[in-house]
């Protein structure tokens, strides 16, 4: 029965874009389409951290400034000026700074060993953690001034291939959730909320301010494809306004083979022991733990894995908009948007958080043109009451989406909250 | 000396204004975490909310001509601003909030649901005002207080805004009416005991709708005060509120959640603590640079000032992690 | 017509009920005492009654009116008052605080009434202005007693109110309750220090798998060789 009801929202759904493609275009379609999707991996990611594990991860947005950066880095030319000068030397230093504060902290942390223990090993971790810091700042704050000065303005990439850069962000939010969730996970859901947010925020705060690294607000572009620009495709004779659909949508093709084979491995895996596992772990962690089941291990791995997704994701969105801009990430576009899309497609669900992301997606974009018209209309007619027109229609229309969206959560919690395509619990016979 | 004076402008003043803001902003959060269980994240919005109040009045009554020059109109207009809140506040419960409770929800369903209510006030604000910044001191002059230090050879002088201390007097006020509300009387009595046992309450006859009716009467009127004081302080934006939310819990959390005077003593540790994080120590250091074993950088601060606001985050998290049940030992699990 | 009359009830949490069938009648006077095995819905009799849990058949008569699924705080101001086994203080709050509370649906001067619980545990008095977490279990017991003859009942519910009490506590707590109803305050409590509380019962009721088995005074059923055997321990 779920089927059936899965695969008429999936024609409805079909039947929707199709509609909002006549209106606005194939090549405006196509992009909505591989944004759209490239949010269904996201919230695949989400929906195994979610779904299958029960965390709340309310710091996707800083999974995704990662993975937009791991993939300007990589995939971005080489900054031949910044190799050239003294930065790497001076990076060089200041990574062996923070390598031996991290060293500092962890002794520490580890003092008990050697018979420090209760109230001075705490203090004694806070004079490391000092310590470690103006250590690690009196190495950094040199190599940043000399790199955005003479070293080239910031380091660069390493001029590889975007797919290579996707991968790399699949690893560094892997790493970062690591640690995050190893410090993390023991909190209670809406405290882990609060700090997942916490923690994406300090990442915002530091990607978009380290400007030697990632140029902060003046931005990275153009960042390259790893399929043929519309460019490319016009130097070959291809129409202008065909080559922007054909290069989108051979994006897409790209994101789609992606989406499918973590569509299918996340799949091969929660229908398997491992998958039960999660779910026993999700559905009652204490009489899991008691099982035996280390809990806390298997939590992190579902973070991580998650997380993993999310980098990738993050990375396809900088790479097809073709600029890394520190400076545009908001909780509401990258964190909010993915919750409502899992919490309206169904939790637990890998198909209904697929078909959140692409719903909810299209939703929102659509928002801003759609508002746009009804502000339109109503400006001239109140113009014509003699009242005048409304001003600043263009931002406003764009704010209206915040509106629909707190909307569209208030109604899914109440009316839906498990989703449009809920979880099936299957009934062990 | 006038490094010092450079100081108390820097970190004492700046500390007491940005701390006020947060107390009076956390008092509503762990007010509404200790009674109602839940994270409200849409209180920062409840802020901006009540601070666009604020000003629709203000303006409101600079055109009908009710103006004094003694107070700044925003303040005049406050206790009007913090009443229509007040009713907005049980609106929003009764509408949003309430079904889900009725239903059982879980807190973190509950923090979803603000999290809407953020998203629809938010993109409220910003559909009747646009996204520009806005001002309450248009028609009127900002005062400016500057009180020279009669000691020798002292140039600068200590300087402060009329709104801000405003802001610490209307702060003082509003702890003090709601401590001897808290211990004098009856229905405060009854929302402490709520707090530390909903089920005991209800058996003892407590009416607890009522007591959480009040709860959301003084977290509304309380953010409107602190969204105002904010506006006043610095200028109107409809972001003003999601900067401001994350600092607001870090204050509640730090002083224990649920705990109203904890919730104060964390606002004024976090506001000094972003001073005290941006404060430029050089300039301190500079009378005995001399003294010193090492050469003084222009600037020596604990982190640059686009990090000032990160200084709560990092204290949230590490709170959270260290010790969630914050100094005054509020609820955790 | 009995103070508190309780008839062929049925009820449980949502699930499969717990009560099947439980009668039990109380006068002004009386100290009623219900025992039984663990999972007998002794408990859960004394939350049905205040409206704690959901009774789907019977019927709860209190002074002639039905109040079976009523709010629990519009139960205190018809004069019945219950203290819960666990968590039956405001452990943030002073003793004296924690009586106000219990005073909260009046409207007249509650003094009076405060006075008499400080002369009833005199040990209240002295630590009046102490945080009730502070005090030791059996102080805290009279806290939570005290709290509820604030609203001046005329039933009170104890659950259990031995539970967790040293000897010398237990039998303090046990002098204090035949007090309190000689000043006129019917007691229906649950214990499982069985024979010593049904030792000063004027009715005992056995439960056993949310129904009735035996029905007496407290003396009939410590004397009674079925009861002693199956539910006192011999």
């Amino acid at each position: 029965m779920i089927a059936r009801r899965s695969l008429l929202m999936f024609a409805g759904l079909f039947v929707l874009f199709t509609i909002i493609g006549l209106f606005l275009g194939a090549a405006n379609i196509s992009l909505l389409l591989v944004q759209s999707f490239a949010y269904a991996l996201i919230a695949l990611g989400l929906n195994i951290q979610w779904g299958y594990g029960g965390l709340f991860n309310f710091g996707i947005m800083g999974m995704l400034m990662l993975g937009g950066a791991a993939v300007t880095f990589i995939s971005y030319p080489v900054n031949a000026q910044f190799w050239g000068s003294e930065g790497p030397l001076m990076l060089g230093k200041a990574l062996m700074a923070f390598l031996a504060g991290f060293l500092l902290v962890w002794a520490a942390r580890h003092a008990d060993r050697i018979g420090i223990k209760g109230r001075w090993k705490t203090f004694v971790t806070i004079i490391a953690w000092i310590v470690a810091y103006i250590v690690y700042r009196s190495q950094i704050d040199p190599a940043a001034a000399y790199i955005e000065t003479a070293g080239g303005g910031w380091v660069g990439g390493l001029g590889l291939h975007p797919v290579l850069g996707w991968l790399f962000g699949g690893v560094l939010a892997a790493g970062v959730a690591y640690v995050v969730g190893k410090i993390c996970l023991g909190l209670r859901t809406d405290y882990l909320a609060i700090a997942t947010i916490g923690i994406s925020e300090i990442i915002r705060a530091l990607l978009k301010n380290m400007d030697w690294l990632t140029r902060g607000t003046l931005t990275v572009s153009p960042i390259s494809w790893p399929t043929p620009i519309p460019q490319d495709l016009q130097a070959q004779g291809v129409s202008i306004s065909d080559s922007f659909i054909y290069a989108r949508l051979g994006f897409l093709g790209l994101v789609i083979v992606i989406l499918a084979v973590a569509f299918f491995l996340v799949q091969r895996a929660y229908g398997g022991p491992w998958g039960r596992m999660m779910r026993a772990i999700r559905d009652n962690h204490i009489a899991a733990g008691s099982m035996g089941k280390n809990v806390t291990r298997r939590q992190l791995e579902i973070f991580v894995l998650g997380s993993v997704l999310m980098g990738i994701g993050g990375a396809m969105l900088v790479s097809f908009q073709q600029i890394y801009d520190p400076g545009a990430y908001q909780p509401i576009n990258h964190t909010f948007l993915i919750w409502v899309m899992v919490i309206v497609g169904g939790a637990g669900n890998n198909w209904g958080a697929v078909f959140g992301a692409l719903l909810i997606y299209i939703t929102w974009m659509i928002s801003d043109p759609l508002s746009q018209w009804l502000f339109n209309n109503v400006s001239n007619w109140s113009t014509d009451m003699g009242w005048g027109a409304i001003p600043e229609i263009q931002s406003r229309a764009s704010q209206m989406r915040v509106f629909v969206l707190g909307v569209v959560i208030t109604i899914a919690l109440r009316y839906a909250p498990r989703g449009l395509i809920p979880e099936v619990v299957k009934r062990e016979a | 000396m006038n490094e010092l004076i450079f100081f108390f402008n820097n970190v004492v003043v700046a500390g007491v204004v940005l701390g006020s803001i947060y107390a009076v902003g956390a008092i509503g959060v762990t007010l509404i975490f200790g009674i109602l269980r839940f994270a409200h994240f849409a209180h920062g919005d409840m802020m901006t909310m009540g601070a666009f109040i604020a000003f629709l009045l203000a303006m409101a009554a600079t055109a009908l001509g009710i103006t004094t020059p003694i107070v700044p109109t925003g303040f005049l207009v406050l206790p009007v601003a913090m009443i229509l809140a007040a009713f907005i506040a049980l609106g929003l419960d009764k509408g949003f909030y309430a079904p889900l409770r009725k239903r059982g929800a879980r807190p973190v369903t509950m923090l979803i649901a603000s999290i809407g209510v953020t998203l629809i006030i938010q993109g409220a604000i910003r559909l009747f005002f646009g996204s520009g910044t806005y001002s309450f001191f248009q028609t009127e002059q900002k005062q400016l207080i500057r009180i020279p230090v009669p000691l020798e050879g002292v140039t600068r002088t200590i300087n402060f805004t009329q709104p801000q201390l405003l802001m610490v007097l209307c702060t003082a006020v509003a702890v003090l009416a709601l401590h001897f509300f808290l211990t004098r009387s009856r229905l405060g009595k009854a929302m402490r005991a709520m707090a530390d046992n909903a089920d005991l309450a209800q058996v003892s006859g407590i009416n607890t709708k009522l007591v959480v009716r009040v709860t959301w009467i003084i977290a509304g009127s309380l953010a409107a005060m602190a969204g105002t004081m904010l506006a006043l302080d610095v200028n109107l934006k409809p972001d003003l509120a999601f900067n401001i939310v994350l600092p607001i819990f870090a204050a509640a959390i730090v002083g224990g959640l649920g705990q109203s005077y904890g919730a104060i003593a964390g606002g004024f540790l976090i506001g000094f603590a972003e001073t005290l994080a941006i404060f430029n120590w050089s300039v301190l250091l500079r009378p005995i640079a001399g003294a010193l074993p090492f050469e003084l950088p222009a600037t020596l601060a604990v982190v640059p000032t686009e990090y000032k606001l990160t200084v709560a985050f990092v204290i949230l998290v590490v709170v959270l992690l260290w010790r969630p049940t914050g100094i005054f030992k509020g609820a955790s699990s | 017509m009995a103070l508190l009359d309780i008839k062929d009830v049925v009820g449980g949490y949502g699930g499969a009920p717990i009560l099947n069938g439980v009668n039990l009648a109380i006068e002004q006077s009386d100290i009623g005492v219900i025992v039984g095995p663990n999972g007998a819905g002794k408990s859960t009799t004394l939350k049905a009654i205040f409206g704690l849990l959901k009774v789907s058949e019977g019927s709860i008569s209190f002074q002639g009116d039905e109040i079976q699924n009523s709010l629990p705080d519009k139960l205190v101001p018809r004069g019945l008052s219950f203290v819960p086994q666990e968590k039956n203080v405001f452990t943030s709050m002073s003793v004296e605080e924690n009586l106000e509370m219990g005073a909260f649906t009046r409207s007249d001067d509650f003094r009076p009434t405060m006075e008499w619980v400080y002369e009833m545990f005199p040990v209240l008095r002295e630590k009046r202005r102490q945080p009730a977490g502070e005090l030791s279990g059996g102080q805290r017991q009279m806290v939570a007693m005290g709290r509820a003859l604030m609203s001046q009942p005329k039933l009170l519910l104890l659950d259990e109110p031995s539970a967790g009490l040293s000897p010398r506590y237990v039998i303090e707590i046990f002098e204090q309750i035949v007090k309190v109803n000689k000043a006129g305050v019917a007691i229906l409590m649950v214990e499982q220090n069985a024979r010593q509380a049904l030792a000063f019962a004027s009715r005992g009721f056995v439960l056993a798998t949310g129904k009735n088995r035996f029905t007496g005074t407290g003396q009939e059923l410590i004397a009674d060789p079925e009861v002693a055997k199956s539910f006192l321990g011999g």
